[in-house]
């Protein structure tokens, strides 16, 4: 029996949340101090099973195995592979930083904790479940934490509207794609929930057809596909900056990880025959979101729809089928959960110490506070995609992937759309429009750099009582891992880029890609 | 009638044990209530508590039945694992009713009360194991007369009056229909025993068996609470003493849910395809207007009558799939709503005695007045959404995936078309849930003063009933096992 690296790596923060909430109400700082230490403990943890990964042998690794429910097939079975080590890892980032940045909260600040780490055992467990109950099991156990922390420490003016739609959508997307996978469950007859037995299935294609768009929009829900995407950004906006950053982070990134690893993996034909309309939901995803976000006045909203644009590039990378659009896509999620991240905390610096996030009232910031704006700005690059960043690393493949893909299973298709997509130019044109999005991001990136931090400081916010200040020690340690991260992987791929293509071999064999 | 049906053995005692010691539970309340002074009845109900307890016991250790099962006392009784599990529940929530009105300024010292409890635990002990339709009858309407008289107990109290005529006057209506039913059934076979029925209906004009299912459907639908005949439930729930509310939610549910399982299956096998139509049909109606209408409520204890209305939808979905799986489903799906609700209505219980209100406004606060309460509350409110660890997310889940295999099975597309249904209920139910419990965790206390004293008894039926929430849905598998030995006894 091998240590279950896996079990401890989710049940860690449980446990921690368990004796944080046995603290006395009052002992703040005790609370505080058990939470980060869960946080380094679990991130050296996955620090560890990142590199301790034999890309050699490939596969799922690290894996636990029980019986569960054995009448239904169920087992708690546990791994990881190529494809999730960096899920498993960015959740852990997040979780680290995300309790570095509330290290401030004072309301409640026991529960806060304690709600916060949770909300992670979830995250962190659906990352590693390889039994499908197991996975809607951990996804669901995250329902009410997020709830309870956006209307509880969220934004006054929106956080009970923000809140139950947030938790309302991302219910939404698990019961519809709880139905497809019930789907499988009984179209396989295998009797098993488990993934790799449902992986061997081979579903007809008829099945597939029916099914996968199913599975595959229904998650696509949690990772906020039009028209399904207002959601993202009211809810990240209402909530509290570790919760901004645990759930556009992270948590939009498990639809984008169950749509492949559910929906692509098991359904391969389904994918083949959607792909020409998913390529398109994500184009839309990617412009219009990056548009609206454009014409934001409040900052948080700026950040809340470039995540829906950014999580539109995944769509598209998913959507070639092909080796650079899924290992970009991987990337980009990676890259993507840090970035957005770090653009939310910097946001609730921000709006902690000016107590704004209208555009149009802030100015200068720069100068009160340096290291946010470099930390933003440096975020903003990533999410440019300026090489030496994580984002060129990966959009560039992305953008290839979709330049070079072709619809392949058209017939059963409306004739009007089959005709449309079975162009040459069809996913070449995808390409040079989404490429735009990079023109838009670029802008209401810089505008923003511009309008927050540099210009004119506003008076009040240099002296007085409403004067702004720096951010806290933690707060520049939580920066510099996020910023240090995007650079690593922007100048030194290789630490990712291998590990990713491991992981999606298997679906690419399957897709007829490799 | 087989000879084997009418010999008796001395072992056939031993299957009625429960029930005996029921009645020697009842002898035993009336004297120590006659024998107690005023201010020490408090007793009573104690004693009541762990006199269900006992017999719970009693009957875990001596009274298993065999898996199989087999018809006792001339074919009157049939005694199987379902009965078992069923009368399992009944005696759980006995003990929790009795436990969560000991300490009530109404109800709580009279000794009538515990009693009229303790016959309706026996009735419905009864309709768990019946196996002919005059033994049905007689302990429906022993459960029914005895649940009359509980939810108007507090005769002072127009609302309680109210609730009890009513559900009264529902009562006696569908259980006449339901009555003519049997007539029918009885008109056109000359049998009355439930497993000699099925094959003598086979040589019945089919009409006679359609018309026999619908007439004897209104009365265990009414039981259930399963739309049409779900009028009385808001009223009767909000009338009631609230740990009544509680026991008529989770018991008397139940014991419909077992009658409703055993006639179906043991006597309707010939209609089938046209039953199993009909209850998709209710199922969806019923899961549908529950949950929506349970979005306007205002008061407590109706969202809860209307949730349990939805609730009773859901578990219908296990009996229209017509599958070991689908019942063993109804089985684990009633054991978790047992103690789902009997911890919701637990809190109410106590809520209400502090506030006199059972308006969901007043909760606001509750947190930080009780944080334990609100505990309670949190667990026994996300269970009934279907969120885990707790038991209500494998309960649905199990149901569905019964309805999904069916679905695959038969090419049924109404099977389907319910599984979407019910999916998009769990979400709407989502949302009034969060919303009391939003109320709960964020409102701010009108009356900062107000504490919430928690009398032992309450303690230990909200400890049990949340505990065995969490375990029953995080540990399954035993549970699993358990329903479907008991599904499988019927198949």
């Amino acid at each position: 029996m091998n240590f279950p690296f896996l079990s401890v790596i989710t049940f860690t923060p449980l446990v921690a949340a368990l004796i944080i909430l046995m603290l006395p109400a009052e002992r703040k700082s005790e609370a505080r101090v058990t939470a980060l230490a869960a946080a380094v403990f679990t991130t050296l943890l996955s620090l560890y099973i990142y590199f301790g990964y034999d890309m050699s042998a490939g596969g799922y690794q690290f894996v636990e195995h029980w019986q569960w429910v054995p009448q239904l097939g169920i087992t708690y079975h546990m791994g990881v592979d190529g494809f999730s080590l960096p899920m498993v890892l960015l959740t852990a980032l997040v979780l680290l930083t995300g309790v570095m940045i509330s290290w401030g909260i004072e309301d409640r600040t026991r529960e806060f904790m304690a709600f916060f780490l949770i909300l992670s055992v979830g995250v962190f467990g659906v990352f590693a479940a390889l039994d499908l109950f197991l996975f809607f099991f951990l996804l669901e156990i995250a329902v009410f934490p997020k709830f309870l922390m956006i209307v509880v420490w969220g934004w006054p003016k929106t956080r009970e509207y923000g809140g139950m739609k947030l938790t309302l959508y991302l219910f939404i997307a698990s019961v519809v794609a709880l139905l497809g996978v019930l789907a499988m469950y009984v179209q396989a007859g295998s009797g098993s929930f488990d993934l790799l037995a449902l992986a061997q299935a081979d579903f007809p294609v008829d099945f597939q057809r029916v099914w996968f768009p199913v599975v595959f929009f229904g998650f696509c829900i949690m990772g906020a596909i039009f028209p399904f995407h207002s959601w993202a950004p009211d809810g990240h906006v209402a909530a509290p900056t570790a919760i901004s950053m645990m759930l556009a982070g992270v948590e939009m990134k498990i639809g984008m990880y169950a749509a492949l690893r559910l929906g692509i993996a098991l359904m391969p034909e389904g994918a083949k025959f959607w792909a020409p309309v998913i390529v398109i939901f994500g184009l839309v995803n990617v412009l219009y979101a990056a548009y609206i976000a454009l014409i934001q006045t409040d900052f948080k909203y700026i950040i809340g729809f470039s995540s829906v644009s950014h999580m539109g590039l995944v769509m598209i990378g998913f959507a070639t089928l092909s080796t650079e659009g899924l290992v970009g896509a991987g990337l980009q999620m990676f890259s993507h959960g840090i970035m957005t991240a770090l653009f939310f905390s910097v946001v609730g610096m921000v709006y902690d110490r000016a107590h704004t996030r209208m555009i149009p009232e802030l100015g200068g910031l720069a100068r009160k506070m340096p290291w946010a704006a470099i930390g933003f700005i440096i975020g903003g690059f990533t999410s440019m995609g300026m090489p030496g960043f994580s984002g060129f690393i990966a959009e560039i493949p992305i953008y290839l992937g979709v330049w070079k893909a072709r619809a392949q299973a058209l017939d059963g298709m409306p004739a009007w759309f089959a005709g449309l997509a079975s162009q040459p130019w069809f996913f070449p044109l995808v390409a040079v429009l989404s490429v735009i999005s990079i023109v838009i991001t670029a802008a209401y990136i810089l505008l923003a750099v511009q309008r927050v931090f540099f210009g004119n400081l506003p008076a009040h916010f240099d002296h007085g009582e409403h004067a702004v200040g720096d951010v806290r020690a933690l707060d520049k340690v939580a920066m510099a891992i996020l910023c240090g991260l995007m650079i690593l992987i922007g100048v030194y791929p290789a630490i990712m880029y291998p590990l990713v293509y491991t992981g999606l071999q298997p679906v690419l064999r399957l897709l007829g890609a490799l | 009638m087989t000879p084997e049906l009418l010999s008796f053995s001395p072992s056939h005692l031993l299957a009625v044990l429960p029930e005996i010691l029921l009645i020697v539970l009842g002898g035993v309340i009336i004297v120590v209530d006659l024998a107690l002074p005023a201010e020490r009845k408090r007793a009573v109900g104690l004693y009541t508590a762990v006199g269900f307890g006992a017999v719970l016991v009693v009957m875990l250790l001596v009274a298993l039945p065999t898996v199989d099962g087999r018809l006792i006392f001339g074919g009157l009784l049939r005694n199987d694992m379902t009965a078992f599990v069923f009368r399992v529940l009944f005696l759980f929530a006995g003990v929790v009713t009795a436990l969560i009105s000991v300490d009530s300024p109404t109800i709580g010292k009279e000794g009538e009360y515990f009693l009229v409890v303790t016959a309706a635990v026996l009735g419905m002990s009864l309709m768990a194991s019946a196996a002919d339709l005059i033994m049905l009858y007689l302990a429906l309407e022993m459960t029914s007369i005895g649940l009359y008289a509980l939810a108007g107990f507090l005769r002072e109290n127009v609302k309680s009056a109210e609730a009890g005529l009513k559900y009264f006057l529902f009562g006696a209506f569908t259980s006449s229909i339901m009555l003519y039913g049997f007539s029918l059934l009885y008109g056109f076979t000359g049998q009355t025993n439930l497993y000699a029925l099925s094959a003598a209906l086979g040589a019945a004009p089919p009409e006679a068996a359609l018309l026999a299912l619908l007439l004897i459907l209104v009365g265990f639908g009414f039981k259930v609470s399963a739309v049409p005949f779900h009028f009385w439930a808001p009223d009767v729930y909000e009338g009631a003493p609230t740990p009544i509310t509680a026991f008529l939610s989770v018991a008397s549910k139940a014991a419909g849910f077992a009658v409703l399982i055993r006639v179906l299956l043991a006597v309707f096998p010939g209609v089938e395809t046209v039953w199993t139509t009909l209850i998709i049909v209710v199922a969806m109606a019923t899961m549908t207007l529950g949950n929506v209408i349970a979005l306007t409520q205002r008061n407590i204890k109706r969202l809860l009558a209307y949730s349990s209305i939805a609730q009773a939808g859901y578990m219908l979905m296990g009996l229209a799939a017509l599958s070991a799986n689908g019942v063993a489903a109804i089985l684990y799906y009633l054991g978790m709503y047992t103690l789902t609700n009997l911890a919701a209505f637990g809190v109410i219980v106590l809520v209400s005695r502090v506030t006199g209100s059972d308006e969901i406004a007043d909760y606001a606060g509750l947190s930080r007045r009780s944080p334990g309460l609100a505990l309670a509350l949190l667990v026994a409110f996300l269970s009934l959404g279907g969120i885990p660890p707790l038991a209500g997310f494998f309960g649905k889940f199990y149901l569905f995936t019964s309805v999904m295999q069916q679905w695959q099975a038969t090419a049924n597309g109404w099977l389907l078309a319910l599984a979407v249904v019910g999916l998009l209920n769990a979400i709407i139910s989502l949302y009034y849930y969060l919303i009391v419990l939003k109320v709960v965790y964020l409102g701010a206390p009108k009356d900062e003063a107000l504490v919430y004293p928690v009398p032992r008894p309450y303690t230990l039926a909200l400890w049990a009933c949340v505990l065995g929430v969490i375990v029953v849905g995080a540990v399954i598998g035993p549970w699993v096992s358990l329903a479907a030995a008991a599904a499988g006894g019927l198949f």
